[in-house]
């Protein structure tokens, strides 16, 4: 309380705006619902944020202000009232299911199909008590990840909260944060950098090869997904990183708009793997509820040979918007975009990539595999820009579009900018359906209908799966099947 | 083993088969013959199950059950192997993987336990090694660029791997070298024993020099109009079928 005291003061002697306002409420885990300054101001107390940080937040969301949401994706949804949401509330607590009894047996299903061990399920479901087993080893994942943290420390790696980066990292933090995405990038990120509650932070220190795949420990802690997430990961020169975020297993979650932003920095030749799972809830087949997911993400390569990858495997949320980006200006540097979309029933996913070629010798890989079925609509949107300094750069990118049934859409937009003489850019798309002759041919060497449209799917889906992890590549490829369910017939 | 009786069937509402009836027993290999658009092809799918190939009136009995009330998958659970024509691609899915996924999902479906893969492997190995087949076809995607003779073997592989016991062989020999031709109908002579039964569908004699059938049947426009011993077959080499369906 003592905490709470100070922060009420705090809050306080920022904001006299606060004597007419809620601050007999202060003591409260949730703030009033809607969006002003005085929200900003009291995510920040709450958070014992510096006030340099508090600014920042002030300026994003003055910004913000004067910003109209966009509206040129090929989606579609009702207006959202941005004064209807709760920009802030402490972890819920409250109301956890007592064991997996009572949880969902449809989500239970799925945990079954993916091949999920139980003891993660609980974890997963939210079962009250769950993470207190983990902790005393009972639980593998988790008392692997404790160990993990250690080896993490012992190699300087800095891996926690982006709040306790905030507070025990502050140069490294206020040096990076919006240098990638800045607050007026686009009208999410804006808002985004206003409300920010959770997230990650990693800085690989020169020369550290990241002793792990942070993947294993992200898998448990995904578990907890914020509304709105940062991310901020910055690999030092020579230095390298493989994270993945999200989960195969779906989230159900009470809030519909997601807003991430994901920052990745990479110095001179370092190298950032970001794979990401999202599996997030895609809303019934007449489309009512799920997820909107409009998310930021861009890497910027800033030293010479720097690489970054970007590997998403997108199945779920009503609504996909996500570009993941990179920015590749130091010499020699590369990126990639290895993409699978998902989109089955009434689900919307405009999805792609940006690739902007600085550096000279500069070289990108696309490849993006979107698949609709039921009445979904799938587009890809890619940007390849060839800078006026970007000598000899390179672009290869390869777009295909699988159609299942005859009531869904895929739609291919690249824009393709070059200032470059000497660069090099490749496009190629292509767009097929699943035969009912491959159906066929599957279902008479003995798989059933599912069976045969989750391996044809797969087929179709081989190269990006490679790139992921080797223990999610798995999961995924069930993940792909589970996601078509109901598609054919 | 098969009971085909009086069977009519449609294809996008034009009737193809008009009343086919034949009787196959257990150990016996059948051949079908006919010209171009006699029905052949839609008899073998048919029989297998596809979509779109609507069975009008007729009954099939498979092992004394009814095999129109089976799905597709189904029928190939309980024995029944179609050798396609046109093997059809599948991009980006290995045929080891293929195979394994259809071998585990069939002794799925009939309760047996499913193998791992290092099992696999050592079973497809000691087949491919029969068959006198490159390992290498193991890892290419299914019939992704394979010449037409390797499709033919492709099929003739999976078959060996999942033993049928109704081996429905559609036109194995077209698109096929003498050599190629001898290695399918290698395949196919392997696995025949008295609990066995092939019907072999052809347009040409020749495939019939290696599978010798015991039965010959020609096929003209959706019904059986002429049976004999494999002596038919020669018969049909010499004089056409515009003769026989002339006479």
């Amino acid at each position: 309380m003592v905490v709470a005291r100070e922060t009420v003061e705090q809050v306080a002697s920022v904001s006299d705006k606060y004597k007419y306002g809620f601050i007999s409420d202060i003591e409260a885990d949730t703030a009033p619902i809607g969006l002003s300054e005085d929200i900003v101001r009291f995510i920040s107390a709450k958070k014992e944020e510096p006030e340099w940080l508090l600014e920042w937040r002030l300026k994003a969301y003055r910004h913000w202000l004067t910003m109209v949401e966009p509206d040129w994706a090929q989606v579609h949804y009702p207006k959202i009232d941005f004064q209807d949401i709760y920009y802030y509330s402490a972890p819920k607590t409250k109301d956890k299911p007592k064991s997996l009894d009572e949880v969902d047996p449809e989500l239970l299903e799925v945990y079954k199909k993916l091949g999920i061990p139980l003891k993660e399920q609980e974890v997963l479901a939210g079962v009250e008590g769950a993470h207190n087993v983990a902790v005393d080893a009972v639980f593998d994942s988790v008392s692997v990840a404790t160990t993990f943290k250690a080896r993490l420390e012992k190699e300087g790696v800095i891996f926690c909260p982006i709040s306790e980066a905030v507070r025990d990292h502050p140069e490294l933090v206020q040096k990076y944060i919006g240098s990638v995405v800045p607050y007026t990038d686009n009208y999410y990120a804006a808002l985004n950098s206003a409300v920010f509650t959770d997230g990650s932070f990693c800085y690989i220190p020169k020369g550290v090869r990241c002793p792990m795949e942070l993947s294993t420990y992200f898998r448990i802690n995904a578990a907890q997904t914020g509304q709105f997430e940062r991310t901020l990961i910055i690999a030092d020169d020579e230095s390298y990183v493989s994270y993945l975020e999200g989960c195969t297993a779906p989230m159900r979650d009470e809030n519909q708009l997601h807003a991430a932003v994901v920052e990745l920095v990479i110095m001179k030749d370092a190298e950032i793997k970001y794979s990401t799972v999202q599996n997030w809830y895609p809303g019934d087949e007449n489309g009512v509820g799920g997820i909107y997911n409009f998310v930021t993400k861009r890497a910027a390569c800033r030293g010479e040979n720097a690489k970054v990858s970007w590997t998403q495997v997108e199945t779920g949320s009503a609504i996909t918007w996500k570009y993941p980006s990179c920015i590749l200006q130091g010499d020699n540097s590369v990126g990639e975009f290895y993409s699978i979309a998902i989109t089955n029933n009434m689900q919307q996913a405009d999805t792609g990539t940006k690739m902007i070629h600085l550096g000279k010798n500069t070289s990108s890989t696309i490849i993006s595999k979107g698949i609709s079925a039921g009445k979904a609509q799938n587009t890809y949107r890619g940007l390849v820009r060839m800078g006026r300094k970007a000598e000899n750069a390179r672009n290869h990118t390869v777009c295909d579009s699988l159609l299942i049934g005859d009531k869904c859409g895929a739609h291919t937009v690249p824009y393709i900018e070059n200032q470059s003489r000497t660069a090099t850019i490749e496009h190629e798309a292509t767009t097929s359906k699943v035969s009912e002759e491959q159906l066929f041919y599957c279902q008479q060497r003995g798989l059933s209908e599912e069976e045969s449209m989750a391996l044809i799917v797969n087929g179709f889906c081989k190269e990006v799966l490679q790139k992921l992890p080797m223990e999610f590549a798995v999961e995924a490829q069930k993940l792909v099947g589970i996601s078509l369910e109901g598609s054919v017939g | 083993m098969l009971e085909i009786k009086d069977l009519h069937a449609t294809v996008g509402g034009k009737e193809i088969l008009k009343g086919i009836t034949l009787s196959i027993k257990a150990g016996e290999i059948h051949a079908v013959m006919g010209p171009n658009g006699a029905g052949k092809s839609t008899l073998s799918y048919v029989l297998a199950g596809r979509d779109g190939y609507e069975v009008t009136s007729g009954e099939v009995l498979y092992k004394g059950e009814n095999l129109l009330d089976l799905s597709p998958d189904e029928r190939a659970a309980k024995g029944i192997f179609l050798a396609f024509q046109y093997p059809v691609e599948i991009p980006g899915v290995p045929s080891a993987t293929f195979l394994k996924t259809a071998y585990n999902a069939q002794r799925k479906a009939r309760g047996e336990p499913e193998v791992d893969a290092m099992e696999f492997l050592k079973l497809i190995r000691e087949k491919t090694k029969e068959l006198g087949i490159k390992d290498d076809m193991l890892k290419r995607a299914v019939n992704v660029g394979f010449s037409g003779g390797e499709k033919k073997r492709n099929e003739v592989l999976q078959m060996s791997l999942l033993e049928p016991d109704m081996m429905l062989l559609d036109e194995t020999d077209s698109g096929l070298d003498i050599d190629a031709l001898k290695i399918a109908a290698d395949g196919v002579n392997r696995l025949r024993s008295p609990e066995r039964a092939a019907l072999v569908i052809t347009h040409y004699q020749r495939l019939l020099d290696y599978i010798v059938p015991d039965f010959v049947h020609v096929l003209a426009d959706g019904k059986i109009v002429k049976s004999g011993d494999k002596s038919l077959a020669l018969e049909l080499e010499e004089k056409g079928y515009a003769a026989l369906s002339a006479a």
